[in-house]
Protein backbone atom coordinates (compact mmCIF):
# COMPACT_ATOMS: atom_id res chain seq x y z
CA UNK A 1 0.00 0.00 0.00
CA UNK A 2 1.71 3.55 -0.82
CA UNK A 3 1.15 6.38 0.95
CA UNK A 4 2.28 9.58 1.83
CA UNK A 5 2.82 11.40 5.30
CA UNK A 6 1.60 15.43 6.03
CA UNK A 7 2.93 16.99 8.75
CA UNK A 8 4.31 20.07 9.83
CA UNK A 9 6.62 18.31 13.07
CA UNK A 10 9.48 16.70 11.77
CA UNK A 11 9.72 14.55 14.81
CA UNK A 12 6.10 13.21 13.91
CA UNK A 13 6.74 12.16 10.32
CA UNK A 14 10.01 10.75 11.18
CA UNK A 15 8.28 8.27 13.70
CA UNK A 16 5.29 7.50 10.87
CA UNK A 17 8.08 6.94 8.43
CA UNK A 18 9.70 4.63 10.94
CA UNK A 19 6.39 2.84 11.78
CA UNK A 20 5.74 2.19 8.28
CA UNK A 21 8.95 0.85 7.62
CA UNK A 22 8.66 -1.50 9.75
CA UNK A 23 5.79 -2.82 8.74
CA UNK A 24 6.72 -3.84 5.54
CA UNK A 25 2.86 -3.45 4.51
CA UNK A 26 3.31 0.25 3.77
CA UNK A 27 5.36 1.90 1.16
CA UNK A 28 6.06 5.67 1.69
CA UNK A 29 6.55 7.82 -1.15
CA UNK A 30 6.83 10.75 -0.28
CA UNK A 31 6.59 13.23 3.28
CA UNK A 32 5.32 16.43 3.30
CA UNK A 33 5.57 19.49 5.90
CA UNK A 34 2.75 21.38 4.07
CA UNK A 35 -1.31 19.90 2.79
CA UNK A 36 -0.41 22.44 0.22
CA UNK A 37 2.82 20.61 -1.54
CA UNK A 38 0.98 17.38 -0.36
CA UNK A 39 -1.93 18.37 -3.04
CA UNK A 40 0.41 19.67 -5.95
CA UNK A 41 1.60 15.88 -5.32
CA UNK A 42 -1.56 14.06 -5.93
CA UNK A 43 -2.04 15.78 -9.06
CA UNK A 44 0.58 13.85 -10.14
CA UNK A 45 0.93 10.55 -8.23
CA UNK A 46 -1.74 7.69 -7.08
CA UNK A 47 -1.48 6.52 -3.66
CA UNK A 48 -4.14 4.36 -1.47
CA UNK A 49 -3.12 6.24 1.94
CA UNK A 50 -2.25 9.46 3.54
CA UNK A 51 -1.37 9.73 7.35
CA UNK A 52 -2.04 13.46 7.83
CA UNK A 53 -1.67 15.45 10.50
CA UNK A 54 -4.79 17.83 11.28
CA UNK A 55 -3.35 20.52 13.08
CA UNK A 56 -0.86 22.31 10.56
CA UNK A 57 -0.42 26.42 10.52
CA UNK A 58 -2.70 28.08 7.60
CA UNK A 59 -4.00 24.77 5.66
CA UNK A 60 -5.06 22.02 8.06
CA UNK A 61 -5.56 18.52 7.68
CA UNK A 62 -9.61 18.66 7.15
CA UNK A 63 -8.98 21.63 4.76
CA UNK A 64 -7.06 18.99 3.20
CA UNK A 65 -9.80 16.50 2.67
CA UNK A 66 -12.18 19.32 2.10
CA UNK A 67 -9.88 20.02 -1.11
CA UNK A 68 -9.83 16.65 -2.63
CA UNK A 69 -12.68 15.15 -4.92
CA UNK A 70 -11.83 11.85 -4.09
CA UNK A 71 -9.51 11.50 -1.26
CA UNK A 72 -7.48 8.37 -0.50
CA UNK A 73 -7.81 6.57 2.73
CA UNK A 74 -6.67 8.53 5.31
CA UNK A 75 -5.53 8.45 8.81
CA UNK A 76 -5.48 11.07 11.10
CA UNK A 77 -2.43 11.80 13.55
CA UNK A 78 -2.47 14.59 16.05
CA UNK A 79 -1.85 15.63 19.76
CA UNK A 80 -5.25 16.29 20.20
CA UNK A 81 -7.77 14.09 21.70
CA UNK A 82 -11.14 16.40 20.88
CA UNK A 83 -11.44 15.76 17.04
CA UNK A 84 -12.29 12.49 16.56
CA UNK A 85 -16.03 13.04 15.91
CA UNK A 86 -15.39 15.61 13.63
CA UNK A 87 -12.61 13.97 12.13
CA UNK A 88 -14.98 10.76 11.45
CA UNK A 89 -17.66 12.73 9.48
CA UNK A 90 -15.22 12.28 6.64
CA UNK A 91 -15.98 9.12 5.20
CA UNK A 92 -12.27 8.78 3.91
CA UNK A 93 -10.85 8.36 7.40
CA UNK A 94 -10.09 5.36 8.53
CA UNK A 95 -8.36 5.50 12.15
CA UNK A 96 -7.66 8.41 14.27
CA UNK A 97 -4.21 8.05 15.75
CA UNK A 98 -3.46 10.07 18.98
CA UNK A 99 0.49 11.23 19.49
CA UNK A 100 2.50 9.97 20.23
CA UNK A 101 1.87 6.95 17.69
CA UNK A 102 3.39 4.08 19.59
CA UNK A 103 4.04 0.81 17.90
CA UNK A 104 0.93 -1.18 19.07
CA UNK A 105 -1.44 1.09 18.23
CA UNK A 106 0.09 1.91 14.29
CA UNK A 107 -0.27 -2.33 14.16
CA UNK A 108 -3.93 -2.41 15.24
CA UNK A 109 -4.09 0.72 13.08
CA UNK A 110 -2.67 -1.95 10.30
CA UNK A 111 -4.96 -4.67 11.05
CA UNK A 112 -8.05 -1.94 10.60
CA UNK A 113 -6.74 -0.97 6.98
CA UNK A 114 -6.31 -5.22 6.60
CA UNK A 115 -10.14 -5.84 7.18
CA UNK A 116 -10.61 -2.88 5.24
CA UNK A 117 -9.55 -3.48 2.19
CA UNK A 118 -10.30 -7.69 2.42
CA UNK A 119 -14.05 -6.33 2.69
CA UNK A 120 -13.78 -3.98 -0.41
CA UNK A 121 -12.38 -7.03 -2.23
CA UNK A 122 -15.82 -9.43 -1.84
CA UNK A 123 -17.21 -9.52 -4.56
CA UNK A 124 -20.81 -7.89 -4.48
CA UNK A 125 -23.61 -9.25 -5.64
CA UNK A 126 -24.19 -8.28 -9.30
CA UNK A 127 -27.90 -7.41 -10.49
CA UNK A 128 -28.59 -9.44 -13.76
CA UNK A 129 -28.89 -6.82 -16.36
CA UNK A 130 -30.07 -9.54 -19.36
CA UNK A 131 -33.05 -8.37 -21.19
CA UNK A 132 -35.22 -11.58 -20.20
CA UNK A 133 -35.97 -13.17 -17.41
CA UNK A 134 -37.64 -16.81 -17.09
CA UNK A 135 -40.58 -17.48 -15.03
CA UNK A 136 -42.07 -21.10 -13.66
CA UNK A 137 -45.27 -20.80 -15.20
CA UNK A 138 -47.61 -24.21 -14.72
CA UNK A 139 -44.16 -26.08 -14.47
CA UNK A 140 -42.93 -24.55 -17.76
CA UNK A 141 -40.26 -22.02 -18.02
CA UNK A 142 -41.33 -19.13 -20.14
CA UNK A 143 -38.94 -16.35 -20.87
CA UNK A 144 -40.77 -13.06 -20.65
CA UNK A 145 -39.13 -9.50 -22.23
CA UNK A 146 -38.16 -7.04 -19.43
CA UNK A 147 -38.76 -3.96 -21.26
CA UNK A 148 -42.35 -5.69 -21.88
CA UNK A 149 -43.69 -5.57 -18.20
CA UNK A 150 -45.37 -2.43 -17.42
CA UNK A 151 -46.67 -3.68 -13.74
CA UNK A 152 -46.05 -6.07 -11.15
CA UNK A 153 -48.43 -6.80 -8.63
CA UNK A 154 -48.30 -9.06 -5.29
CA UNK A 155 -50.85 -11.31 -4.79
CA UNK A 156 -50.10 -13.45 -1.69
CA UNK A 157 -47.61 -15.90 -2.32
CA UNK A 158 -48.12 -15.11 -5.97
CA UNK A 159 -47.02 -11.91 -8.21
CA UNK A 160 -49.02 -11.19 -11.43
CA UNK A 161 -46.46 -9.89 -14.02
CA UNK A 162 -48.41 -7.66 -16.52
CA UNK A 163 -46.61 -7.10 -20.18
CA UNK A 164 -48.03 -5.62 -23.41
CA UNK A 165 -49.09 -9.26 -24.54
CA UNK A 166 -50.26 -11.20 -21.89
CA UNK A 167 -50.16 -11.33 -17.67
CA UNK A 168 -47.84 -14.47 -15.83
CA UNK A 169 -49.05 -15.52 -12.76
CA UNK A 170 -45.65 -16.92 -10.76
CA UNK A 171 -45.04 -18.27 -7.23
CA UNK A 172 -42.90 -15.61 -6.29
CA UNK A 173 -42.77 -12.33 -4.19
CA UNK A 174 -41.84 -8.82 -5.43
CA UNK A 175 -38.43 -8.77 -3.73
CA UNK A 176 -37.54 -11.71 -5.84
CA UNK A 177 -38.68 -9.94 -8.99
CA UNK A 178 -37.58 -6.78 -8.28
CA UNK A 179 -33.46 -7.95 -7.38
CA UNK A 180 -33.87 -9.17 -11.24
CA UNK A 181 -34.70 -5.59 -12.95
CA UNK A 182 -33.05 -2.87 -14.05
CA UNK A 183 -33.31 0.18 -11.53
CA UNK A 184 -33.34 2.88 -13.74
CA UNK A 185 -36.46 1.49 -15.65
CA UNK A 186 -38.32 -0.40 -12.19
CA UNK A 187 -39.29 1.39 -8.93
CA UNK A 188 -41.54 0.20 -6.15
CA UNK A 189 -43.86 2.43 -5.54
CA UNK A 190 -45.87 0.43 -2.85
CA UNK A 191 -45.46 -2.74 -1.13
CA UNK A 192 -47.48 -4.61 -3.48
CA UNK A 193 -46.62 -3.01 -6.65
CA UNK A 194 -43.55 -2.57 -8.90
CA UNK A 195 -44.04 -0.42 -12.42
CA UNK A 196 -42.10 -0.08 -15.15
CA UNK A 197 -41.19 4.41 -15.15
CA UNK A 198 -41.08 4.18 -18.74
CA UNK A 199 -44.73 3.34 -19.08
CA UNK A 200 -46.34 5.78 -16.77
CA UNK A 201 -48.54 8.13 -18.50
CA UNK A 202 -49.61 10.38 -15.85
CA UNK A 203 -49.69 10.68 -11.72
CA UNK A 204 -52.18 11.99 -10.27
CA UNK A 205 -52.38 13.09 -6.22
CA UNK A 206 -50.71 9.67 -4.89
CA UNK A 207 -51.55 7.45 -7.94
CA UNK A 208 -50.17 6.81 -11.55
CA UNK A 209 -51.51 5.56 -14.64
CA UNK A 210 -50.00 2.76 -16.16
CA UNK A 211 -51.64 1.68 -19.44
CA UNK A 212 -54.70 0.69 -18.05
CA UNK A 213 -53.84 0.47 -14.75
CA UNK A 214 -54.29 3.00 -11.73
CA UNK A 215 -51.53 2.19 -9.28
CA UNK A 216 -51.08 3.42 -5.80
CA UNK A 217 -48.12 5.19 -4.74
CA UNK A 218 -46.98 5.04 -1.05
CA UNK A 219 -46.83 8.30 0.60
CA UNK A 220 -42.80 7.65 1.54
CA UNK A 221 -41.37 6.22 -2.08
CA UNK A 222 -43.45 9.69 -4.06
CA UNK A 223 -40.61 11.42 -3.49
CA UNK A 224 -38.19 9.41 -4.99
CA UNK A 225 -40.21 8.25 -7.65
CA UNK A 226 -40.39 11.96 -8.56
CA UNK A 227 -36.75 12.06 -8.80
CA UNK A 228 -36.69 9.35 -11.26
CA UNK A 229 -38.76 11.19 -13.45
CA UNK A 230 -37.46 13.19 -15.97
CA UNK A 231 -39.59 16.49 -14.68
CA UNK A 232 -39.77 19.71 -16.87
CA UNK B 1 8.86 15.47 40.32
CA UNK B 2 8.48 15.04 36.96
CA UNK B 3 11.42 14.19 34.81
CA UNK B 4 11.54 13.77 30.99
CA UNK B 5 12.37 10.64 30.12
CA UNK B 6 12.75 7.75 26.98
CA UNK B 7 10.23 5.62 28.27
CA UNK B 8 8.10 6.19 25.83
CA UNK B 9 10.65 7.00 22.52
CA UNK B 10 11.94 3.48 23.55
CA UNK B 11 8.25 1.80 23.40
CA UNK B 12 8.02 3.50 20.15
CA UNK B 13 11.70 2.40 18.56
CA UNK B 14 10.55 -0.75 20.15
CA UNK B 15 14.43 -0.52 21.07
CA UNK B 16 16.17 0.02 17.75
CA UNK B 17 18.71 1.84 19.13
CA UNK B 18 19.28 4.12 15.71
CA UNK B 19 15.64 4.71 15.55
CA UNK B 20 15.47 6.06 18.78
CA UNK B 21 18.79 8.30 18.49
CA UNK B 22 17.56 9.54 15.25
CA UNK B 23 13.62 10.63 17.36
CA UNK B 24 16.19 12.10 19.57
CA UNK B 25 18.29 14.25 17.11
CA UNK B 26 15.53 15.60 15.48
CA UNK B 27 13.95 16.61 18.67
CA UNK B 28 17.49 18.30 19.51
CA UNK B 29 17.27 19.75 16.22
CA UNK B 30 13.60 21.15 15.83
CA UNK B 31 12.97 22.32 19.82
CA UNK B 32 15.20 25.15 20.10
CA UNK B 33 13.50 26.54 16.70
CA UNK B 34 9.98 25.55 18.06
CA UNK B 35 10.94 27.49 21.45
CA UNK B 36 12.48 30.59 19.88
CA UNK B 37 9.40 31.16 17.73
CA UNK B 38 6.84 30.60 20.27
CA UNK B 39 8.83 33.02 22.62
CA UNK B 40 8.89 35.71 19.57
CA UNK B 41 5.27 35.35 19.09
CA UNK B 42 4.68 35.30 22.89
CA UNK B 43 6.37 38.33 23.71
CA UNK B 44 4.80 40.29 20.13
CA UNK B 45 1.04 39.59 22.19
CA UNK B 46 0.86 37.26 18.89
CA UNK B 47 -1.30 34.64 21.44
CA UNK B 48 -3.00 32.80 18.29
CA UNK B 49 0.04 31.75 16.92
CA UNK B 50 1.78 31.49 19.98
CA UNK B 51 -1.14 28.71 20.88
CA UNK B 52 -0.01 26.75 17.69
CA UNK B 53 3.30 26.78 18.58
CA UNK B 54 2.77 25.40 21.97
CA UNK B 55 0.58 22.84 19.86
CA UNK B 56 3.53 21.79 17.65
CA UNK B 57 5.91 21.63 21.77
CA UNK B 58 3.24 19.40 23.00
CA UNK B 59 4.27 16.56 21.46
CA UNK B 60 7.76 16.60 22.24
CA UNK B 61 6.76 17.15 25.64
CA UNK B 62 4.28 13.86 25.54
CA UNK B 63 7.48 12.02 23.59
CA UNK B 64 9.78 12.79 26.56
CA UNK B 65 6.92 11.30 29.13
CA UNK B 66 5.87 14.55 30.84
CA UNK B 67 2.47 13.60 31.49
CA UNK B 68 1.72 16.65 33.63
CA UNK B 69 3.99 18.80 31.56
CA UNK B 70 1.43 17.50 28.74
CA UNK B 71 -1.75 18.31 30.48
CA UNK B 72 0.32 21.80 31.33
CA UNK B 73 0.63 22.61 27.55
CA UNK B 74 -2.99 21.41 26.55
CA UNK B 75 -4.29 23.87 28.84
CA UNK B 76 -1.71 26.67 28.32
CA UNK B 77 -2.67 26.28 24.32
CA UNK B 78 -6.16 26.32 25.18
CA UNK B 79 -5.71 29.82 27.29
CA UNK B 80 -3.23 31.30 25.04
CA UNK B 81 -6.56 31.23 22.37
CA UNK B 82 -8.41 33.44 24.57
CA UNK B 83 -5.47 35.57 25.75
CA UNK B 84 -5.35 34.12 29.03
CA UNK B 85 -1.51 33.99 30.59
CA UNK B 86 -1.34 32.44 33.53
CA UNK B 87 0.47 29.33 32.97
CA UNK B 88 2.87 31.33 30.97
CA UNK B 89 5.34 30.72 34.11
CA UNK B 90 4.15 26.60 34.22
CA UNK B 91 5.30 26.02 30.10
CA UNK B 92 8.58 27.88 30.46
CA UNK B 93 9.62 25.80 33.71
CA UNK B 94 8.54 22.35 31.43
CA UNK B 95 10.70 23.79 28.48
CA UNK B 96 13.34 24.52 30.86
CA UNK B 97 13.38 21.02 32.02
CA UNK B 98 13.38 20.44 28.37
CA UNK B 99 16.22 21.77 27.62
CA UNK B 100 18.35 21.00 30.57
CA UNK B 101 18.03 17.09 29.59
CA UNK B 102 18.53 17.21 25.92
CA UNK B 103 21.33 19.56 26.25
CA UNK B 104 23.44 18.58 29.26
Amino acid sequence: MNCIIIDDDATARLITKQLCLKSEQINVLEEFESAIDAIKYLNTASIDLVYLDIHMPTFSGFDFIETLKDPPKIILTTSDKNLALEAFEYKSVVDYLVKPITKERFNKSLEKLDSLSTSEKKPTKQKNTSDFIYVNVDRRLVKVSIPSIYLIEAKGDYINIKTEEKNYIVHSTLKKIEDKLPSDSFFKVHRSFIINIKEIIDIEDNTVLIKKDVVPVSRSNKSELMQKLNLL
Amino acid sequence: MELPNLTLIKEISGNDIEFENSILDIIKLEFPEEVAIFKTNFEQKKYVEASNNVHKIKHKISLLGLKNGLETASAFELQLKQEKLELYPNFIEILDKIHVYLYN
